[in-house]
């Protein structure tokens, strides 16, 4: 019998991680087609919220009371704390999301631990073992992996699954944090928010983004209207990043974010692979551009050839007309 | 000061040749390879520190013998040596097999810093940096958007960027810092460096070097294996719309209604 575990991830107040509630999804149905268990980790100082969240979607959750993780870095300690709870079995598989402490608590627990990793997945199931889907080369390739020794860790990306909660609440078990921690902890000395940090990208449903075409720092305000119009995220690509039209946290491509939303409207983008990669696999692509020819036009759904200014403040006003 | 930054040779994703062997191993041969493009943002931020502060940069590489060629360019932007760990028992390696194998290169090396990039382009998994923390026992600070260290003090202060803004990390010398791309771009390498590049010294390093079991790494040891691949499903033909902005925005209108992407 497998024990699925997932390594949830509370965010800075307390709330349980978008991402983690799509990752206790996913292993709770591989749980279930595996006939195994699946029990659900909360490393935090105060675990009490993230854990009754993280509770709604698996059977069994272990909050772990750790006063270090207030005021140091979280993922090394989480990941210590995780390869204790989750013990010596070979066959144990931990799934996380693949965002920056997902992927930074994956490494560290591979590490700890010796077992495998597969990471980034759009896709797991189970049949006679796991099965772990991955895109790689920029999107032109899907591989199927598993682990050769049975268990290991598994990174997931954001909007690989849809959250759905178990039909019942699971059970909560309180633990506090012990025994001394092998790895240096980092001092976290201070914490600054930042106006208009906006949600992770990653995670949007729908993400309208502006490229070079967008021209400058105020063009990114019509984007900006539109992405909340529609209720999504503002993306760009690392040309209107460099240029310092948009904060590098909402970069997509190959040095950026990869996301999958349903909706990928792109704005005076060409389309480049360096952009492409991180943005293909969207549900749908509409693009608005200048130029017909522009690669994107090869991979788009739909190519408006225009103005994004002119495009863009059309659809803004018919968007604005239907929500009344 | 002195700082190694970790940089792998990656298929060039411009030329998007990339493809699998039959053994499911990446085919080298079928793509040119490049610096990894977060690397060099590393890189950079590696330069720029011992530029302020003194001291040098070198970069270790893990990669088949053929990875000199790649790390010259790295060499050429201003990195005073390079160390490849090349050994034909490491083909087929996975993760774990890489950590380790980094790992032991870094505890045979000098250093106050280790650097590393976001993630690669190729694997583009960006665990590899905490796993080699990890085995080295080194403080970890990630995501980083801007780097101070303080050589007297023997400290390092980070801000890593979060969701919401960003922390500000304070962890004592040797540490290991992934980069991002919010610290800078990298150089283009001068004609200067890139003539310069050729005679710097690049020790190879096998893994009987490093003390390493070559049964313990590589394809015979991997803790993952690839079981199938296929191509991702076509996409829809692209339709076209050329006409006044209305009739764009009214095109948009339709495909959202129709794939229910609007209330």
């Amino acid at each position: 019998m497998t024990a699925f575990w997932v390594l949830a991830e509370p965010n800075a107040d307390g709330s349980l991680a978008r991402i983690s509630t799509e990752v206790a999804t996913l292993a709770r149905t591989l749980a279930e087609a595996s006939g195994g268990t699946c029990t659900g980790l909360v490393v935090a100082a105060e675990p009490g919220t993230a854990a009754s969240e993280l509770a709604r979607f698996l059977p069994s959750v272990v909050a772990v009371t750790e006063p270090a993780v207030a005021d140091h870095a979280w993922a090394t300690i989480a990941a210590q704390r995780a390869a204790d709870i989750v013990g010596e079995d070979p066959d144990a598989i931990i799934v996380l999301g693949a965002g920056p402490d997902g992927r930074d608590a994956a490494g560290t627990l591979a590490a700890l631990t010796g077992r495998g990793l597969l990471v980034n997945a759009t896709g797991v199931t189970w049949a006679d073992g796991l099965k772990v889907e991955m895109s790689v080369f920029g999107g032109k390739l899907i591989t199927d992996s598993g682990f050769t020794g049975g268990g290991g860790i598994v990174t997931v990306r954001p909007n690989t699954v849809t959250a759905e909660p178990a039909a019942a609440a699971g059970a909560i078990e309180g633990r506090t944090a012990s025994g001394e921690l092998a790895l240096p902890a980092v001092a976290v000395i201070e914490q600054v928010e930042e106006a208009g940090a906006a949600a992770p990208i990653e995670e949007a449903r729908i993400i309208v983004s502006g490229g070079r075409g967008v021209g400058g720092a105020e063009g990114f305000q019509l984007v900006q209207e539109l992405a909340d119009a529609l209720g999504g995220a503002v993306g760009a690509t690392r040309a209107a990043v460099d240029s310092g039209w948009i904060p590098y946290s909402q970069q997509i491509g190959q040095t950026g974010k990869i996301v999958k939303p349903e909706l990928y409207l792109a704005l005076g983008i060409s389309g480049a692979i360096q952009h492409k990669v991180g943005m293909q696999t969207a549900a749908s692509i509409v693009a608005v551009n200048r130029d017909p020819d522009a690669p994107i036009a090869e991979f788009a759904d739909l190519v408006v050839v225009g103005d994004l200014f002119d495009v863009g403040r059309e659809l803004l006003a018919a968007l604005r007309a239907r929500s009344g | 000061m002195h700082i190694v930054v970790l940089t792998k040779p990656v298929p060039d994703p411009a030329a998007a040749a990339e493809r699998l062997g039959a053994d499911g191993r990446l085919d080298r041969a079928a793509s040119p390879s490049v610096v990894n493009a977060n690397d060099e943002y590393a890189l950079e931020a590696a330069l720029k520190l011992t530029e302020a502060h003194g001291g040098e940069v070198s970069i270790l590489t893990m990669a088949p013998a053929a990875g000199t060629d790649t790390m010259r360019k790295a060499l050429a932007m201003g990195a005073a040596r390079g160390t490849l760990v090349a050994d034909a028992a490491l083909a087929g390696s996975c993760l774990r097999s890489t950590v380790q194998v980094l790992a032991a290169a870094l505890r045979e090396m000098e250093f106050d810093l280790v650097f590393a990039g976001a993630d690669t382009s190729d694997g583009g998994g960006g665990v590899v940096a905490a796993g080699v923390a990890a085995l080295l026992r080194l403080p970890y600070l990630s995501n980083a958007a801007r780097i101070e260290p303080d050589a007297t003090a023997g400290r390092v202060r980070v801000r890593r960027i979060t969701p919401t803004g960003y922390d500000v990390l304070d962890a004592a010398m040797p540490a290991l810092i992934v980069c991002t791309q919010a610290l800078g771009e990298p150089r283009y390498p001068s004609l200067k460096g890139i003539m310069g590049a050729r005679s710097k010294e690049v020790a190879t390093r096998s893994l009987a070097d490093l003390g390493i079991d070559a049964g313990s790494v590589g394809g015979a040891a991997a803790t993952t294996a690839v079981l199938g691949t296929r191509k991702p499903p076509a996409r829809d033909a692209t339709r076209v719309v050329r006409g006044t902005a209305q009739e764009g925005a009214a095109a948009i209108i339709e495909l959202l209604d129709a794939r229910r992407l609007v209330r």
